[in-house]
């Protein structure tokens, strides 16, 4: 193994890790829920992908073998990070304004919160629709 | 140098992971838990790679595939029984 594959892969792999615990760190250290959010969902993400990428770099080199499970993962990942940081965030609202817990000023400023005619609101709550196509064809 | 790189990697993952710990341990909202449990399985596949990577030997990835999958699926299932109180409506 030539050396300066060997300097691509350890540099990918601690950008890698350092990445991952950047992003943990942040879900430690911010003050609110949303800004909590930013941490995991890109910092770890992206830690991740670099050591996929230095993984698949390692075997090519290593074994001989192309493997692309790493591209697999890291394409997954890709996809559904930003997914489930909906979810989460769509979770907080609705615990929010149900009167869980109240919401506190972060640093970014205030989260937004609901009007109180209701106007313009997150539909976190929303019922199932009645007239669409789909609920007509299958009650 | 490679060997030295994956095992100052497996620390910062392991660091990571006791983050993730504390922050599941105190909350203090219900969605800071979800968003710790959701790191975790993304540590947690980091772990499997670092641990491939060391053993030279890439059958660790169907696992860490597998629970990329299964990590997303939990996170959807509890977010949706927290805003429906139902999982498959």
């Amino acid at each position: 193994m030539s050396g300066i594959v060997e300097i691509v892969i350890a540099g990918l792999i601690l950008l890698g890790a350092a990445f991952v615990l950047i992003g943990s760190w942040g879900l430690v250290r911010l003050p609110s829920t949303m800004e909590r959010l930013h941490g995991p969902t890109k910092a770890t993400t992206l830690g991740l992908g670099g050591l996929l990428l230095a993984s698949v770099v390692f075997f090519q080199v290593r074994l001989g073998v192309w493997t692309a499970h790493e591209l697999l993962i890291s394409l997954f990942l890709f996809i559904t990070a930003p997914i489930s940081a909906n979810m989460i965030a769509k979770v907080h609202l609705h615990r929010a304004r149900t009167g869980d817990r109240p919401d506190h000023d972060g640093i970014a400023g205030p989260p937004p919160r609901p009007d109180p005619d209701g106007e313009g609101e997150w539909a976190t709550f929303e019922a199932p629709h009645t007239d669409t196509q789909a609920s007509i064809e299958n009650p | 140098m490679i060997a030295i790189a994956l095992q100052i990697a497996a620390i910062a993952i392991a660091l990571a992971l006791l983050l993730n710990g504390w922050r599941l341990y105190r909350g203090p909202a219900l969605a800071d838990r979800i968003l710790a449990l959701d790191t975790m399985v993304i540590n947690v596949i980091a772990v499997i790679v670092v641990i491939g990577m060391m053993g030279g030997n890439d059958t660790y990835f169907e696992a860490a595939l597998l629970l990329a999958m299964v990590g997303f699926v939990s996170t959807i299932a509890y977010c949706k029984f927290l805003l429906r109180g139902d999982i498959v409506e």
